[in-house]
């Protein structure tokens, strides 16, 4: 292990992880025999089913309601598509195609043996893996040839609402020195329970993800990433109501980070916890196997909750986070833990304490990819001050050797991006990385002060809300508003109705195939 | 360097305020001085410069200066730009409707609510829509508050509820229904595009429709949002940057009282 520089009691943080455990487990002991419209629509795609019908739905949505409204979506669609594949000898998506068009009716048919309908699968589930595990081994081959920029990644936002513009956009921060491109989805895509389809050219304060968006988007950094010498990584949200079904169009389109966290949706967006956990399981699997770093949202409970009070519920929720990941298979490496630059700026030393929770969390999770997220609460609209703070932030960041530093920008609370805040946070980053880089092996902290306190007293403070969760379990944890001074309850909120639980004929060979596999 | 940096030449104009003509300030009385910065579509090169320079005389500055510029990406070129504003303004006919109480701090508003109205106002808040930002409606309504100025959920006499972010006008209108509320508070932050015209002006109708636009106060609030926009789409007032609970809660226990007394 290495040394502290804070003097953490690394006991404490192993107790802290075993009740994460614990909490975890209880989680997914309910996971396991659950299923939603989310993950089989995923399933679908899996099948190699896209497009939409004549009325712009999503051929995906489809065939899971059609099962649904038939109330038989707990026998899974696996087990319906491929009894379909044998009696009627068409492909997964000619019986989509045949579903839409009111000509196949999927559960009238005469039902095959079970070993059969697993065997009719199998091809077409071998093609889906080895279609992601190319994608994985393009990404690696850019790895391996023209390399990556240092951590932390340099992380900047897209947003324009058209893909097109998007692109131009993106290239340029590409030159200016960004190492992963986020395009924010447009404003109300998380409760959508579809995912749109086609390259699209409109949205408020963001982009709709669609597979083809995607697509046009990985090609335009592949590109300007050969001619930068440098691989631009592409993130997306695969979060809200169809969490899995983004994340296996980012394994298909070769996505590189992924905004993945249900405690995220239920706390923001009012998703049900239920429905919101089986669907994490799932798109963490396929994250994991497809290679993508997930990002969660810990730092946005600073938003809501005081960035120095609540500062231990950040590295509660990280921790749990972690365990969830472990138990979906996905490296620790892979994880983007979320955390925060987000005290008021009036605050005495307050750098001192931003340092202090950088640095813990740096220590306590020493291989993840950590996502360190700038100022947003405390930017007022005054750009030159705003600005200043962000520089404070990428001190940090370069300091405490952050995974990922999620640039703030001068003009946040104003707009979304322009190509020149973009250049001017690129540039104000750059300066400090280089300016500061090694400043982190230089400068070690007092045993006794402000620093080496403040780590201990958000850990101890951790350890005990853990302690408290893991009696109540974490589904009456979030009902009582634990995290983000947000209350949630188990059977409110978006969603519950697409969670149904596994029936006996249900079917999912890609958790076993994928889960922890290469 | 160029253009009037450490220049001793006399600078040549009235440098007396008048405040039927009066421009931006730098540090001379009238010196006009403006700094902004943009990006013109086009490459670098003294071509871009010019264009830039062109572009300030157009929108009415004197002595154009271009002091930084940077190709942000082929065909993109960043400009940080100085100039001498030649427009003024009459600031004396100015008329700008504002709320109209007298700001009182959270116990001021407590005991103003107990002597005057003799029970609990009951304020209902949320960013509707498809507005997914919570910043706006936590820093009027949670407990904690914002920059030093406590929440509603703190005052004594309010019950406050706050239903969070991507609440439909419909759902925020059953819950003001069934909870009696005295004032709405909706919050938008995202503006591109104007959709929070869209979203303010539907709950409007909507509460016509339902025949309760009279009943209760409703307010908007939001970084672009001014008291004269929130007037114009139909709301009692609006809120915009740098307010806070208090110039909320004083509003609303005012308005609540001046309502009583007219029936």
């Amino acid at each position: 292990m290495m040394q502290s520089k804070l003097g953490l009691d690394f006991k404490k943080v192993e107790h802290a992880r075993s009740l994460a455990r614990n909490i975890a487990e209880n989680v997914q002991s309910f996971v396991d025999s659950y299923t939603t419209v989310a993950v089989e629509r995923t399933l679908c795609r899996l099948m190699g089913i896209d497009n939409v019908d004549d009325n712009q739905v999503p051929l995906p949505n489809v065939v899971v309601e059609e099962l649904k409204g038939k109330g038989v979506l707990n026998q899974g669609v696996l087990f319906y598509l491929g009894n379909a594949m044998i009696q009627t000898g068409l492909s997964p998506q000619q019986i989509a195609e045949g579903v839409a068009a009111g000509k196949i009716n999927l559960v009238q048919m005469e039902i095959a043996d079970k070993k059969r309908i697993e065997e009719v699968l199998q091809p077409v589930i071998n093609d889906s893996l080895k279609k992601i595990r190319t994608r994985r081994e393009r990404r690696n081959e850019y790895l391996r040839t023209i390399g990556e920029g240092p951590k932390p990644y340099i992380y900047v936002i897209v947003a324009t609402g058209n893909i097109y513009e998007d692109v131009v956009q993106a290239e340029a921060a590409a030159r200016q020195g960004a190492d992963i491109i986020a395009v924010i989805r447009t404003t109300g895509q998380s409760l959508l329970d579809y995912v749109p389809y086609g390259a699209t050219t409109e949205g408020f304060g963001g982009t709709f993800a669609t597979q083809e968006n995607f697509r046009i988007m990985r090609a335009a950094l592949d590109k300007v990433g050969e001619e930068v010498g440098r691989y631009i990584r592409l993130c997306n949200y695969c979060s809200g109501l169809c969490m899995p079904e983004i994340a296996i169009m980012g394994a298909f389109e070769g996505l590189d980070v992924m905004l993945n966290d249900a405690l995220y949706g239920i706390l923001f967006r009012d998703i049900n916890m239920q429905r919101t956990l089986v669907d994490q399981y799932f798109s963490r699997i396929i994250n994991g196997f497809a290679g993508v770093i997930i990002n969660t949202g810990e730092d946005n409970y600073l938003t809501t909750a005081d960035a120095v009070e609540a500062a231990h519920t950040v590295l509660a929720s990280d921790i749990i986070n972690e365990q969830l990941a472990l138990l979906a298979g996905l490296p620790e490496e892979q994880m983007g833990l979320g955390h925060a630059f987000e005290m008021d700026p009036a605050l005495e030393n307050g750098f001192l304490y931003e340092l202090a929770q950088a640095q813990m969390t740096r220590e306590i999770f020493p291989k993840a990819t950590l996502k360190y997220m700038p100022p947003t609460k405390f930017m007022t609209g005054n750009i030159f001050r705003g600005h200043i703070q962000d520089a404070l932030f990428n001190m940090i960041g370069i300091w405490t050797h952050q995974g990922i530093q999620l640039l703030g920008m001068p003009t946040e609370a104003i707009h979304t991006p322009f190509m020149s805040d973009r250049y001017l946070s690129i540039e104000n980053a750059k300066y400090i990385f280089s300016d500061m880089k090694n400043i982190g092996d230089e400068v070690e902290f007092k045993e006794g002060g402000i620093i080496r306190k403040r780590a201990a007293l958000v850990l101890d403070n951790a350890v005990d809300l853990l302690g408290k969760i893991n009696s109540e379990g974490l589904f009456n944890a979030l009902e009582k508003g634990i995290f983000g001074d947000v209350k949630r309850p188990k059977n409110g909120g978006k969603g519950l109705e697409g969670v149904t639980q596994k029936g006996e004929n249900y079917m999912n060979p890609f958790i076993n195939l994928m889960k922890g596999a290469k | 360097m160029s253009g009037g940096l450490y220049s001793m030449a006399a600078k040549d104009f009235d440098k007396t305020l008048d405040l039927t003509k009066i421009k931006p300030y730098g540090d001379t009385m009238n010196d006009g001085k403006v700094q902004l910065s943009f990006t013109l579509p086009v490459t670098v090169g003294a071509e871009a410069i010019e264009a830039a320079k062109q572009l300030l005389k157009k929108m009415g500055f004197d002595n154009p200066l271009v002091v930084y510029y940077r190709e942000l990406t082929p065909g993109y070129t960043f400009f940080n730009c100085y100039g001498n504003c030649t427009h003024t303004v009459d600031f004396t006919s100015i008329y700008v409707p504002k709320v109209e109480s007298t700001v009182m701090d959270m116990h001021q508003v407590d005991d103003y609510i107990r002597e005057h109205i003799g029970r609990k106002l009951v304020i209902i808040g949320a960013s509707t829509g498809t507005d997914a930002h919570t910043v706006g409606i936590d820093a009027i309504m949670n407990m904690k508050g914002y920059a030093g100025h406590y929440g509603l959920e703190r005052y004594e006499m309010i019950d406050a509820y706050n239903l969070g972010s991507q609440v439909p006008n419909e759902e925020f209108l059953a819950k003001a229904i069934e909870l009696h509320a005295d004032a709405l508070l909706v919050s938008q932050t995202v503006t591109q595009k104007d959709v929070h015209i869209k979203n303010l002006t539907e709950l409007v109708e909507l509460m016509e429709a339902e025949g309760l636009r009279d009943k209760m106060l409703l307010i908007c609030g939001g970084a672009r949002i001014s008291h004269e926009l929130a007037k114009e789409l139909g709301y009692d007032a609006g809120f915009g940057m740098n307010t806070y609970a208090d110039d909320v809660a004083s509003f609303v226990a005012e308005e609540v009282v001046k309502r009583m007394n007219k029936k």
